[in-house]
């Protein structure tokens, strides 16, 4: 019989509030060791903690972003451990009333394997909680010694807990990505993996269908999708492995080393701590009022799911497009601010663009869309000119690259380049009778038959007109003349 | 000079007849002289004292000076005080210099008042009787083969002895009220959130209050207005208007209804003690008061409920003496897990390793709804006899502690014992409540004994008028041992 896998994830996404979750230093990455650590990150006797609102209110976003209830109360509890880069010698987190409850995530399968079709699945979320991070142990900074980097201690974490829905690495890295966007989308992360900004801990269990869970070991600390994957894959495996052969699976925390690709056990249940959880005297308890709730509320982006359904339903926009261009909120709000300027009815021409030329020349000079230098407003400006036939879509094409490398406007561009498209049909009858006048043998052999030469009236004419005729009504008008 | 109230030392200093210099060397000097036996201080920096001393005669020559400008006050141990060695009474913190300011030291350089120094008290506050001290036992001054309570026991003597004008204390469980009647002296406890926790170092968060102990209710409440005031580093302090705690120093106690909890008067307590309180109580009636019995049930369990919750909050607010960052670390070790077990078997004393280790229990996987939960439960039953009894009455008084001061070494052996030398006074802080002491007598061996007197919440003011009153009528607190 199949094995089922169970997967259920820890994600501690690092909110991206100015400073810590309880004092004021500052929270940036990469300083040198220890400058961002203050008396109270250094828990200097005596120091109190003080709690940073900011960090309150990118919770309540994610729990508003889920669907999630958000306590009216909920309480900070002392999670007692001892380790070099743990300061006070407990972490300040929340255990019994977490200001997060349920919620759920849809999202998007891709499966890895073969030939099977992506899928949409919900995931439901058991709780998000508040508590603060560690320092660093910096081993072998010193000959011998362990350096202690307490910038980091402090920061502010949103621990978010996925109940056991997922039942493959695919569906895992799916839910993580989803996540991923989602934290980033409301702004409460900056979702920086290489800076530890995302880490995530995977729960990983098999058992046969039917059967009750199977015990679970826990991948710490994956900071990224792809390692994600490897491990999960390579854990599945090794677990199967030991149960076919008559082994069992002991309870245990493991680390997953990217160079050998392998999972290895890091402690068991047996050395498991007693954390000794009990609420934080130093804090009150977390009241969230109704006020606060609307308050943030009136804050929160239109949240990616709403966007899609606007875009495929006022819009018309596939299903496809209203996917790319919810790839990010940059990317959707670039995109809305650009519909504002040509409206809604060119919504379709501006998707295009955006998925076409904007997404190929985002790619080709490897920015994001946050970076592109072309703003919206530009974009739009543009894409007007399109719209009201002032220009040609190749016309257009010209008009794009000078946006891109020398900025500007585009109607300047229209003007300097002498991209205006002709579309008065005098003139346009004028171009076409000039042009078959100098032509008159290949009219006659058109006018016989031979039809591939209606290409040949198009260029020349189109060459005649420095490029610059409309070139449906070039076509209608040629097409009338030609038959005579 | 020494005998002179707050008051009185602050006219002389603002009419010149002393500058703060003079007065604070007079205390330095008397320190000289008597802190080798009393022991009441772990550090005395004269030459930082009397540079504050000169600001604050600067400040009383420009006319800026408060009402205790230049005022030479004495600070425990547990308030970190920026370049000042801040021990909390242990080896863990022997070489530890403060880089900052607590939030109590910042009021009272604001006032313009002078740090005389750091005063003695049990190891991170945690004792009854001054003698868990790393750098030894403080004395009574009454009697020095006596204890001077604790664990504010220097601070009591230093006041007693007269080798500070005033003193800060901080009392978890009594620590102010019980060395306060031991030594006495006048001190209270505000209500749990009026003084900043700020920078004082942490035993039991949600008990610990500090207050000032001092030779009257007089100086008390001068004391008290300079400590108190929210400050939005400490979670748990209050957001309340600065109040003058003098306000009612001089309203007539006529229809004052004190409650006298019959619980506070039954076995356990001295009857010498019993005696002096049921004076003081009638002396009360004499100046207008009317006395109402009143019981609360619960105050029982204050003791062993207190011996689970403070342990639990201390056994977790202590694990930052790790020796990794600050303080004591031990001289050798082999690995980190070594490190740590010697650094705390080395750098902490017996009571508080036996409380780290009762609070880690009662906290611990399988046992935390038995104890702590439990004690939680009862702590909100102990509040609320409180409430109740605040019905009938305006004040509740009753003895301080149940005996007067005992002699070092006579209860070393009996954790116990020890502890139920703050029967009377725990309910009070597990309540949130504002408690005071003042001496009202002395005992069988001629040693002081203390009243206590309970508030409502925030009825500090109204406290210290009432102890006022009784000393206006009486010299209990102005007598002084001889030295």
């Amino acid at each position: 019989m199949k094995w089922e896998i169970v997967i259920g994830l820890e994600v501690h996404t690092q909110l991206s509030t100015n400073t810590k979750i309880f004092s004021g230093a500052s929270t940036a990455f990469g300083s040198e060791p220890n400058t961002q650590a203050d008396a109270v990150s250094i828990a200097l006797p005596g120091v109190l903690p003080v709690l940073n609102k900011g960090a309150v209110e990118r919770a309540i976003k994610f729990g508003l972003a889920v669907g999630a209830h958000i306590a009216p109360r909920s309480v900070f509890a002392r999670k007692n451990y001892f380790y070099p880069d743990l300061p006070k010698g407990y972490q300040i987190s929340q255990m019994d009333l977490p200001v997060v409850g349920q919620g759920a995530l849809t999202i998007q399968v891709e499966p890895l394997s073969g030939n099977a079709k992506p899928y949409e699945k919900t995931v439901r979320i058991t709780r998000a909680h508040l508590e603060e991070d560690a320092g660093k142990s910096v081993h072998g900074a010193t000959q011998s010694m362990t350096g202690i980097d307490l910038n980091r201690a402090g920061t502010p974490l949103l621990e978010i807990v996925s109940e056991p829905d997922m039942c493959s690495a695919a569906e895992a890295v799916a839910y993580a990505k989803a996540l991923h966007s989602v934290v980033r989308w409301i702004g409460i992360c900056d979702g920086n993996m290489q800076e530890g900004s995302f880490r995530c801990d995977v729960n990983v269990s098999v058992r046969k269908p039917g059967e009750p869970l199977g015990t679970r070991r826990e991948i710490k600390n994956l900071n990224s999708f792809k390692f994600m994957q490897q491990a999960i894959d390579y854990e599945v495996q090794w677990q199967i492995d030991t149960l076919e052969n008559g082994g069992k699976i002991q309870q245990a925390t493991i680390l997953f080393n990217p160079d050998t690709g392998e999972t290895r056990a890091m402690r068991s249940k047996e050395d498991a701590h007693d954390y000794r959880y009990f609420p934080d005297p130093d804090l009150l308890p977390l009241d969230i009022t109704p006020a606060m709730l609307d308050a943030v509320r009136s804050t929160m982006p239109e949240l990616p799911t709403t966007k899609r359904e606007r875009y495929t339903g006022s819009f018309g926009l596939s299903a496809y497009d209203a996917n790319s261009l919810t790839s990010s909120r940059e990317m959707a709000e670039f995109f809305d601010t650009t519909v504002g300027i040509v409206g809604g009815a060119n919504a379709k021409l501006a998707a295009n663009w955006m998925t076409g030329e904007v997404s190929a020349q985002l790619n080709r000079d490897n920015l994001e869309i946050a970076q592109c230098p072309i703003s919206a407003a530009q974009l739009g400006g543009m894409l007007a000119r399109i719209a009201d036939g002032t220009i040609s879509n190749s016309g257009a094409k010209e008009v794009f690259r000078a946006l891109w490398a020398e900025g500007g406007d585009a109607d300047a561009i229209i003007e300097a380049k002498g991209l205006k498209q002709v579309s008065d049909s005098g003139a346009i009858e004028k171009i076409i009778d000039e042009v078959m006048a100098a032509n008159a043998d290949k009219v006659t052999e058109y006018r016989s038959g031979k039809d591939k030469l209606f290409g040949f009236f198009v260029g020349a004419a189109m060459k005649a007109s420095q490029g610059k005729a409309n070139p449906a009504q070039l076509n209608e008008l040629l097409k009338k003349k030609l038959a005579g | 000079m020494l005998n002179q109230s707050l008051q009185q030392q602050g006219d002389a200093l603002r009419a010149k007849t002393i500058s703060s210099v003079e007065l604070t060397q007079l205390y330095l000097d008397r320190i000289a002289t008597h802190n080798p036996v009393l022991n009441a201080y772990v550090t005395v920096e004269g030459h930082k004292s009397l540079a504050q001393a000169r600001a604050a005669d600067a400040m009383l020559a420009n006319g800026s000076a408060q009402a205790l400008t230049g005022i030479p006050i004495a600070q425990k141990d547990i308030f970190c005080a920026q370049g000042w060695r801040t021990t909390c009474g242990s080896k863990m913190l022997d070489n530890f210099i403060s880089p900052y300011d607590a939030h109590v030291i910042t009021q009272f350089n604001a006032a313009g008042a002078v740090n005389l120094g750091k005063t003695n008290m049990d190891e991170f506050a945690m004792g009854s009787s001054n003698e868990t001290s790393y750098f030894g036992p403080v004395r009574n001054p009454w009697n020095i083969k006596a204890v001077p309570g604790g664990s504010s026991g220097g601070a009591a003597s230093a006041v007693a002895a007269r080798l500070c004008a005033a003193a800060t204390g901080t009392d978890t469980g009594g620590s102010i009220r019980q060395p306060a009647a031991l030594c006495g002296i006048t001190g209270i406890k505000p209500t749990y959130g009026t003084v900043s926790r700020y920078g004082m170092i942490a035993f039991a968060s949600s008990l610990d209050q500090a207050g000032p102990m001092a030779r009257s209710a007089e100086d008390c409440a001068l004391m008290l207005n300079v400590m108190t005031g929210h400050d939005p580093r400490d979670s748990t302090s209050l957001v309340r208007d600065k109040e003058d705690y003098t306000r009612e120093l001089n309203k007539p106690l006529a229809g004052l209804r004190i409650g006298l909890p019959r619980e506070f008067f039954a076995e356990g307590l001295s009857q010498d003690v019993g005696q002096c309180v049921q004076a003081a109580v009638a002396e009360y009636q004499k100046l207008g008061a009317t006395v109402v019995e009143i019981s609360l049930p619960n105050a029982k369990l204050a003791v062993p409920v207190y011996y689970v919750l403070a342990p639990a909050e201390a056994s977790s607010n202590l694990s930052r003496f790790d020796g990794v960052r600050y303080g004591y670390r031990a001289p050798d070790y082999t690995d980190l897990t070594d490190m740590y077990e010697k650094t705390r078997a080395q750098g902490f004393g017996e009571e508080v390793k036996r409380r780290i280790m009762i609070g880690t229990y009662v906290l611990s996987h399988g046992y935390y709804d038995a104890y702590y939960l439990q004690a939680q439960k009862i702590r909100r039953l102990i509040a609320q006899d409180f409430v109740e009894a605040f019905k009938k009455c305006d004040v509740i008084m009753g003895p301080t502690s149940p005996s007067t001061a005992f002699n070092l070494g006579e209860k070393g052996d009996d954790p116990v014992q020890m502890y139920l030398s703050d029967i009377y006074t725990i309910a009070v802080n597990l309540a949130g409540l504002p408690g005071m002491s003042i001496p009202c007598g002395t005992g069988a061996n001629g040693m002081p004994v203390g009243l206590q007197i309970i508030g409502d919440y925030f009825k500090e003011a109204q406290m210290l008028g009432v102890a006022h009153q009784y000393q206006l009528a009486t010299g209990w607190h102005s007598r002084a041992p001889t030295l």
